[in-house]
């Protein structure tokens, strides 16, 4: 912080304010430029090692096996995968998570909201590796003993992920059934409507773009997460087209996750492996642009 | 109120309980199942034969992937709040910082930790270590500081500014002075947050830093580096017996205090801050 005075310490005595300011204001605009440094180099050296297998073509985008020993890198049933799980996960958490931002935002007395809040807050910071340990010893577990199957499969997926988004479709939910102006809600009680005509009528179309923002956000940390799905999915050996949802798959993420370890460095492998994170990469940005036009163009119809 | 709006509110009521309900029954099942594991020995002693012994280098190892993350991200991140909220020109430039700041944000964990293990540990050449599991850690919590920060810069009431201006001070001085020593509380809890993200953050680190599993502890930062997400994952998914889960177990509860900690000391921070600005 004390860039100035050391400055001046050194010899810099004669230097004149406003070039000192200069100075500072140039030095911080540089450190400033980081942050698109690191997002350009992420990309350039995403894109230098997995063009390889990006250049495959048909055989990578429309290939459907995906068995390296043969080299074969074909990543429909991974990406359809990664699909099944990410919106199935999501419209858990919507069931849930919606109602729950109703009842905070209209219904909660203060004490319980103040209960609720936070715990749901703290409920983002569980680390994801100890939540997909849990699913792992008890979810699938669990499911392994009531419906059969491995137990290892897309429904211990969906419910670990739901919880892991759960958080944020709530709270992202119950900010936006807030913003909707209060006049808005007291004309529509001052007609007579009951509380739940206006909640229906009212607060949730008034407040649908942001709750459409919460699912897109959801879909895409969804999407990204790693850990947690890893664990409880099961990750058969050859991927394939899951035909029930006790059926065990494989993501992107986890595919990544552990097939890196073996891939030797410069191989095909290693080069398909790092085109299923150009892959994922593309997936959460659309899905974040997608997320900025909605908050822009709400914001603009205000 | 009729019958009907009753049953909706308590359906409704039911629904934001599971949410509490899944924390509950998460962390209780870890408290419960970790707790016996946990004496000196466990948090004291280095494993070995893969799922025996204790936690120690894991432990030391988090804390300081964690402190090299910190040491990127929070100079980095501080210098570009301070640059976007006090002196950015609404132009194209200011823009576009901001844009890759939100992309940076949605950046998934996993593709981070590939590109720490291709620019990192091969491009520069420094191997799987605890430097480059550090800087791989603060690229990812680097947007977080930088919002936070600039959020906390920005609440600073334009009263002060003027005041210190109108005295002569000079703008970077009006800053250092008057703007951060205000801002401060509010930095800290958003790095503090940040910091809990980057503690429990497994898929970056098990890309650059190391195995998990080592027994000792890192002698420079050029060492690889054990630390408890990965220790988890590797006990957790390579180890069937009942030591290596009541282990796993004991680990994640060491892992969710410390966070639970860090997000205390950050609410606690946060909320005697918004005390006493509202008060003015």
């Amino acid at each position: 912080m004390n860039f100035l005075e050391r400055a001046r310490c050194c010899g810099f005595k004669m230097l004149d304010p406003g070039t000192a300011e200069k100075i500072v204001e140039t030095l911080l605009f540089i450190l400033t430029l980081s942050s698109i440094l690191v997002v350009l180099c992420i990309i350039a050296f995403m894109f230098k090692e997995g063009l390889p297998a990006l250049a495959l073509g048909r055989e990578f985008f429309l290939g459907m096996t995906w068995y390296p020993p043969n080299n074969q890198f074909g990543i429909v049933p991974i990406v359809v995968c990664s699909f099944i799980v990410g919106i199935g996960a999501l419209l858990i958490a919507a069931i849930i998570g919606i109602p729950a931002a109703i009842y905070l935002a209209e219904y909660s007395p203060d004490w319980l909201r103040n209960f609720i809040k936070p715990c749901v807050e703290m409920l983002v910071g569980i680390p994801s590796i100890v939540l997909g340990f849990f699913g792992l010893v008890v979810l699938v577990g669990y499911i392994k003993n009531t419906f059969g199957g491995y137990g290892e499969c897309i429904l211990a997926g969906w419910l670990i992920l739901a919880v892991m988004t759960l958080p944020h479709v709530i709270s992202i939910s119950e900010d936006s059934i807030r913003a909707v102006p209060k006049t808005y809600k007291e004309a529509s009680l001052g007609l007579g409507a009951t509380q739940l005509q206006t909640i229906t009528k009212v607060l949730l179309p008034n407040a649908r773009s942001g709750i459409l923002t919460a699912m897109v956000l959801g879909m895409g940390n969804a999407i990204g997460e790693t850990m947690a799905v890893l664990m409880v999915i099961g990750n058969p050996e050859i991927p394939f087209i899951p035909s029930s949802v006790l059926d065990p798959a494989r993501v992107l993420t986890s595919t990544i996750v552990i097939e890196i370890p073996y891939a030797v460095w410069g191989s095909m492998h290693e080069h398909a492996l790092f085109a299923l994170g150009v892959i994922l990469f593309i997936v959460v940005a659309i899905f974040n642009l997608i997320t900025t036009a909605v908050i822009r163009k709400g914001a603009k119809h205000r | 109120m009729n019958v009907k709006e009753k049953l909706v509110i308590l359906g409704l009521g039911a629904a934001a309980f599971i949410a509490v309900a899944a924390l509950f029954i998460v962390v209780g099942y870890v408290v419960i199942n970790g707790i016996g594991v946990i004496s000196w020995e466990f948090l004291l002693e280095s494993p070995y034969r893969f799922e025996y012994g204790g936690i120690f280098p894991q432990i030391i190892g988090s804390l300081c992937l964690v402190a090299v993350c910190l040491l990127f991200a929070v100079p980095l991140g501080l210098a570009s709040a301070i640059y976007l909220a006090e002196y950015a020109p609404d132009n194209l430039i200011t823009k576009s910082v901001r844009f890759f700041v939100e992309c940076l944000a949605g950046i998934p964990s996993i593709v981070i930790g590939l590109f720490g293990l291709t620019f990192l540990v091969y491009y520069l050449d420094l191997g799987i270590c605890m430097l480059s599991g550090g800087l791989a850690l603060g690229f990812m919590i680097l947007p977080w500081t930088v919002r936070a920060s600039e959020e906390a810069i920005k609440v600073v009431p334009h009263s002060y500014r003027e005041a210190s201006l109108a005295l002569g001070v000079s703008k970077w001085r009006t800053i250092r002075s008057v703007v951060l020593k205000s801002a401060y509380p509010g930095i800290i809890t958003g790095i503090l947050l940040g910091l809990g993200k980057a503690i429990g953050e497994t898929a970056v680190v098990l890309l650059t830093a190391g195995s998990g599993l080592e027994p000792f502890l890192p002698k420079s930062i050029f060492d690889p580096v054990a630390s408890l997400p990965v220790y988890v994952y590797m006990i957790g998914t390579k180890g069937h017996t009942s030591a290596a889960y009541s282990r796993t177990f004991g680990a994640s509860l060491v892992l969710i205090a410390m966070f639970l900690m860090i997000s205390i000391f950050a609410l606690y921070l946060r909320n005697r801050y918004t005390r006493r600005m509202s008060r003015g």
